[in-house]
């Protein structure tokens, strides 16, 4: 099953596609700076996203059947060298991630132009690439370390994009001062965590660690490393009480960078949490230490009703959304406290489906920022009329979020449902479906308001241009799309799901 | 104090005293309001982790690992580790490019604040807070 592809001779560009993904953003961020022109910095940044997208598909088309590339950087063969590794998990992070930023880019021209000035949108796709390259490092890597080092890369680059929400409203500063403590906090107890496990196995390479770990998982070094990651990574997941970074954070960010961030950066850290303890800690290990059951589950609960509870009493839609997010996380988390394969299996399709809904959520909220001057309700009034292209993408990534039947957010709902009652959790279940009903509330407020009130009439909202819309569109269509044909989602959860629960049987 | 305790607290000092930096650096973080002093926290909490790298390195009797010009290792020499070494040369120049952020942040929030306390700024935010939801409530009432 293994590719194994060493031969210095016959190396051809398909051999280099993992590398690729990653390079060809990282080396278009610089080439913009130096180019310094703003004519190009967009074409650049498009382009270098377009083809990590390109290069994700044909990933992901490689590996769909369960097998597994591994690219060694620079001929050096792991344990030794830096391995990247690609499977049905991690290709289908890299599908999701670099497509929704292919998709938010050319979006996010005109809405950044009107949020930013100009000076700043130079530099600010080159950020935005940074941010691409280390989000696609940090799931593409089979190297705990180099995990640590591009996680900086993208926080680092997170921090800078958010603070340009300062041009708007001088709170994103304060946001950005905020993840950037907190951030780097969860970076450290990360880095810490990795330190311990080098100290009791004396390795990096992931797989090699899983094996090293899985002789001796009784030792106090490794469990205290398990706890120091699991804290570390969760910080950057925003699990429940460590979510306080986010609500501000999405808040003040431009529009096109918090659904860039929303529909990525706490994916790409789930998919850490997971590849954490499923790959690297075994699943034997996982099952030992009552985590999932003790902490994993309780805050996942109470995210999915604080968080949905909360999210009902803003007044800003943008906000509302930010605490929907951390609800939503929580339905991620509770598919791993299952430990099951079903319950795998509905984390990482509402990893990939709770993504592009909130994508398309947060381009929506861009273009009322753009056209109706801000995103708290009473900006919204009677916009279901003047802007109704806009409004009704919103209407169907709603329904995606509540999980109305024939969107995307139906089917991880479902998933979850069922892993609940596989495992005979029924009342778990009863409190997914009652989760769901407060989503119904907040969505539906947003509804109300674009829909059944009055708008001002000294206010005539315009329609948002097109490069807005059919990106806004293509999202919107892609959570109706993956509500029908779940086959490409449901086989590449289920495989990755199968891979992540083999433990480091699924790494050899 | 029997002497198997002793030994043990005094063969895990580097350890104890990561245990403190890091609390002590963590504590600031928290504790303290001004803006710049959370960085220094938040700098020390980073150096503890340093530290803890670069001291699992040590082998005991362990030398530099620096192999010799002729390339002829002598298989009896024990070399300390380096591998940690590289790792925190890395980690190192991801709390500079933090720190810098978080003061160029810091330079930010004072112009646009004119204050660097957070209890200040959390005054300021209220504030803001309460006229958007004056102007919402506003709003929302000539309509309903």
């Amino acid at each position: 099953m293994a590719t194994e592809q060493l031969h210095h001779t016959a190396l051809t560009l398909v051999d280099h596609l993992p590398i690729l993904e990653v390079l060809v953003p990282f080396v278009a961020a610089p080439l913009i700076v130096v180019l310094g022109s703003r004519k190009l910095a967009w074409p650049i940044a498009f382009v270098a996203s377009a083809i990590s997208f390109v290069i994700a598909c044909l990933l992901l088309l490689q590996v769909l059947d369960g097998s597994y590339i591994s690219y060694h950087i620079g001929g050096w063969a792991p344990p030794l060298g830096i391995e990247y590794r690609v499977d049905a998990a991690n290709a289908f992070v890299l599908f999701l991630v670099s497509g929704i930023s292919t998709v938010i880019l050319p979006y996010a021209r005109a809405s950044l132009e009107a949020e930013i000035p100009r000076r700043s949108t130079t530099l600010l796709y080159a950020l935005y690439l940074l941010c691409l390259t280390g989000l696609l490092g940090v799931v593409i890597t089979g190297d705990a370390f180099n995990v640590f080092v591009f996680l900086e890369i993208s926080s680092l680059s997170t921090y800078v994009l958010i603070a340009q929400g300062s041009h708007r409203d001088k709170r994103a500063l304060t946001a950005a001062y905020d993840y950037l403590v907190m951030g780097t906090i969860g970076a450290t107890f990360f880095v810490i965590g990795i330190g311990f496990l080098y100290m009791a196995t004396g390795t990096l390479n992931m797989a090699d660690l899983a094996e090293r770990i899985a002789v001796q998982s009784d030792s106090r070094t490794i469990r205290a490393a398990f706890a120091f990651i699991v804290v570390g990574v969760g910080l950057k997941v925003a699990i429940y009480p460590l979510h306080l970074w986010l609500p501000n954070a999405y808040t003040f960010a431009p529009s096109a960078i918090t659904a860039f961030l929303a529909g990525t950066a706490t994916k790409v850290a789930i998919y850490v949490l997971l590849r954490f303890m499923f790959s690297v800690f075994q699943p034997g290990f996982v099952a030992q230490v009552p985590t999932l059951e003790v902490i994993i589950l309780p805050f996942a609960l109470l995210a999915m009703f604080g968080a949905s509870l909360t999210a009902i009493f803003q007044r800003d839609l943008k906000r509302m959304l930010a605490y929907s997010s951390i609800a939503q996380i929580g339905y991620m988390l509770l598919g791993i406290a299952f430990f099951s394969q079903a319950g795998l299996m509905a984390t990482m399709i509402q990893l990939f489906n709770h993504g592009i809904t909130k994508a398309a959520l947060f381009m929506g909220v861009g273009a009322f920022v753009l056209r109706a001057g801000g995103s708290f309700y009473h900006h919204l009034n009677g916009l279901g009329k003047s802007m109704p292209w806009t409004s009704a993408a919103m209407v169907i990534a709603g329904m995606s979020l509540i999980g109305i039947p024939g969107t995307a957010g139906f089917i991880s709902k479902w998933l979850l449902v069922q892993a609940a009652l596989d495992a005979g959790w029924w009342p778990i279940a009863i409190l997914i479906v009652a989760s769901s009903l407060l989503a119904v509330i907040y969505v539906w407020r947003m509804i109300e308001t674009l829909y059944l009130t009055e708008s001002k009439a000294e206010l005539q909202a315009r329609q948002a241009p097109m490069s807005m819309l059919i990106p806004l569109w293509i999202m919107a269509l892609a959570c109706i799309y993956f509500g029908l044909d779940s086959d490409l989602t449901l086989s590449a959860s289920r495989t990755a799901a199968e891979g992540l629960l083999a433990g480091s049987t699924g790494m050899e | 104090m029997d002497s198997g305790t002793l030994e043990f607290v005094i063969g895990h000092l580097n350890y104890w005293l990561f245990i403190l930096l890091m609390m002590t650096g963590l504590y600031i973080v928290v504790a303290k309001g001004n803006l710049v002093k959370k960085i220094v926290g938040l700098n020390i909490f980073q150096t503890s982790v340093f530290m803890l790298y670069i001291s699992i390195g040590k082998v005991t009797g362990g030398t530099a690992p620096i192999f010799p010009l002729d390339m002829k290792v002598d298989p009896d020499v024990v070399y300390s580790n380096p591998l940690p070494h590289v790792l925190i040369l890395t980690a190192i120049v991801v709390g500079i490019a933090t720190t810098s952020l978080g003061l160029a942040l810091i330079i930010r929030i004072r112009e646009e604040y004119h204050t660097i306390e957070e209890d200040q700024i959390a005054e300021i935010e209220n504030a803001v807070l309460k006229s958007e939801q004056w102007a919402s409530e506003r709003a929302t009432g000539e309509h309903s």
